[in-house]
């Protein structure tokens, strides 16, 4: 391409370029804000002096963040709750995804169809609600693994993927005498380390954010994950309970809360910070699969 | 999960296809079944936990559903409570909360969808101009990066910055203005849920563009530029028809979710005094249902709506199969 660029597409060229720069810098803002406000004394958050890099720097919030039983517990129920819950999504979505990929499966599209339907239409939160209940799962630790076992989008990124696995490899070692366990265990598995990894995170993510489930069907606090925790502090305003204990002043004590906010909205998120580079890769790749055509 | 795309959609409509013509071979072929079942037992065996999963928690409660058309008595369980017919709806229809439940969902999922929509389409195609790799590569990492907070977090966040002593009051004050309280204010309901939609969901939908556009030939652009195309003519006349198919299958799915507003986000940001704008069905339905137990009405709420959104999807995806030949089946 050896034209040069004209005047016109110059201009477009840094028009581009600003315009992009500035979306960038929308989106990175808050998250910078409130990075830095965590870190600062809550004094120059709240008279607005604070505004780019953290003022008067303290980890005093953290402290009393890492101090707080309830965060701590809800930590570790999200902990409980991402891992079981994401180890039996990855287990159904193998289960349902190979069967689904494989040609020669009778009845094959008959099933897709069954579990494609339920994405377009489904009974709604009351008649969920009533079974869940019937069922006797109500406050307790099942209900938030089962009733998400899997996810039908999920099935068919991890289908598409399994289906660009040449069928040669399968119909080869069938005739070896190979049964189709031990086709998926040592042939396609092993091919499979990137759609399960992208797998891993995306339901993962999905079990560390979400609320709806236990706000819904959990009663007790101690069973609380971390997201509703956070929705107590950072949304009921229930943070002020929180220091009651500690004999500050009224003032102080406002001011320990605006911090300890910003301070509870990093540390929810700590996990994601880390992974954040790998999430990003796999993520994207979990996306492009699903946009190839298998 | 929104991020639908035409192949693979397609393709389970093509299986759907091909469902119906096997389900008459079982009826005269149950031999060949047998053989089937026999050669791969344990694929079926392998699928046999997921069709459980789906029958009961996702079929069942399409059962269940027969309590919007039942007076729902506990003790005598779902099929035993006596039939009503539509009474529930009809006091759903007469109740006066109905338009202002039918206007609040309307309106966020429309102007959700007229902004969220657009945007990550033009960031895809901006991006896509970008030639510096380091520069594509930050700003892709940056604006990703919100998709990953939970619904929490974001709520959290809006909270701390739209407070009349926050962040977004104090610039205001800076530039001479008077604080505004825009949590409490039904007015701007709308607009910080559909803008903070924006902030967090436009860098993460584009990826399904970019991935679109970076399959367009080149050869097409050396073309062009040949004959002297500029570079937005060529946006316009090359990359927008090249990712037209993607962006009429979102659309579509889109569409089919406009009277679906999430429950999580609203309900976060809901408080007594905006309730005016921003009670939506979903959170009725779960006030009504949940927390005042009243199931066979809620239920019958939500099935209105469920079956809104599903002749929604049906009616877009029928027109865009006229007008564009692409479609979900």
């Amino acid at each position: 391409m050896g034209l040069r660029e004209s005047r016109g597409d110059r201009a477009f060229t840094i028009f581009n370029y600003i315009f992009l720069a500035v979306v960038a810098i929308i989106v990175l803002y808050p998250l910078l804000f409130v990075l830095s406000a965590s870190f600062s004394n809550p004094q120059y958050v709240i008279s607005g002096e604070m505004w780019l890099w953290p003022k008067e720097f303290t980890i005093e919030a953290y402290e009393k963040v890492f101090k707080n039983p309830d965060i701590i517990n809800g930590f570790i129920n999200t902990m409980k709750y991402t891992f079981f819950g994401t180890l039996l999504n990855v287990v159904m979505t193998i289960c349902a995804a190979y069967p689904l990929s494989r040609r020669d499966l009778k009845g094959k599209g008959f099933i897709m169809a069954f579990m494609v339907f339920t994405m377009f239409f489904s009974g709604g939160l009351i008649p969920t609600y009533l079974l869940i209940r019937d069922l006797g799962m109500i406050n307790t630790f099942w209900v938030m693994i089962i009733p998400n076992a899997v996810a039908v989008w999920n099935i068919i990124i991890m289908r598409t993927f399994f289906q660009s696995i040449p069928y040669e490899l399968e119909e080869s070692a069938t005739i070896d005498g190979a049964g189709n366990f031990r086709i998926l265990w040592s042939i396609i598995l092993p091919l499979s380390f990137p759609v399960i990894a992208v797998m891993v995170l995306f339901y993962s993510v999905g079990h560390w954010n979400s609320y709806f489930q236990a706000l819904i069907y959990l009663q007790d606090q101690n069973k609380f994950p971390l997201q509703l925790i956070l929705r107590q502090i950072l949304i009921q305003g229930q943070a002020d309970d929180m220091i009651q204990a500690t004999s500050e002043s009224f003032l102080a004590q406002k001011l320990s809360v605006e911090g300890l906010k910003y301070a509870v909205l990093i540390v929810a998120n700590l996990p994601m910070l880390m992974l954040y580079p790998f999430l990003q890769r796999y993520f994207v790749k979990g996306v492009m699969i699903g946009s190839l055509k298998g | 999960m929104t991020l639908l795309n035409k192949t693979t959609v397609e393709e389970a409509s093509k299986d759907q296809g091909f469902s119906s013509k096997k389900t008459k071979v079982k009826k005269n072929h149950w031999l060949e079944w047998k053989k089937a079942f026999k050669k791969n037992w344990q694929l079926y065996l392998l699928l046999t936990p997921v069709i459980l999963y789906f029958l009961v928690f996702h079929y069942y409660p399409l059962y269940g559903l027969q309590i919007a058309f039942k007076d729902f008595i506990a003790t005598k369980g779902i099929t035993g409570s006596p039939w009503v017919g539509f009474k529930h709806f009809e006091r759903f229809f007469d109740s006066y909360y109905f338009w202002r439940l039918i206007k609040n969902t309307i309106g966020i999922g429309v102007f959700t969808l007229l902004v969220s929509f657009p945007v990550p389409i033009i960031i895809a195609l901006l991006l896509n101009e970008v030639k510096s790799l380091r520069f594509k590569k930050f700003v892709q990492t940056v604006i990703y990066a919100p998709h990953f907070l939970s619904t929490v977090v974001v709520v959290g966040m809006l909270l701390l910055f739209l407070k009349p002593d926050g962040m977004i009051n104090q610039v205001l004050v800076l530039f001479g203005g008077t604080p505004l309280d825009f949590i409490s204010e039904p007015a701007w309901f709308k607009s910080i849920y559909v803008l903070s939609d924006v902030w967090q969901t436009m860098g993460w939908s584009s990826i399904i563009y970019i991935a679109a556009l970076a399959a367009v030939d080149p050869a097409q652009h050396e073309a062009a530029m040949m004959d002297g195309a500029s570079k937005f003519q060529r946006i316009i006349h090359i990359n927008i028809p090249a990712i037209m198919p993607t962006i009429i299958i979102l659309f579509i799915l889109n569409m089919g979710s406009v009277m679906a507003v999430g429950f999580e986000k609203v309900f976060l940001m809901q408080n007594d005094l905006n309730m005016s704008a921003s009670d939506v069905i979903s959170t009725f339905v779960y006030r009504s249902g949940i927390l005042e137990a009243q199931y066979s009405f809620s239920a019958a709420v939500g099935l209105f709506n469920s079956i809104i959104n599903f002749i929604l999807l049906i009616m877009v995806n029928k027109v865009a199969k006229k007008v564009s030949d692409t479609s979900l089946w």
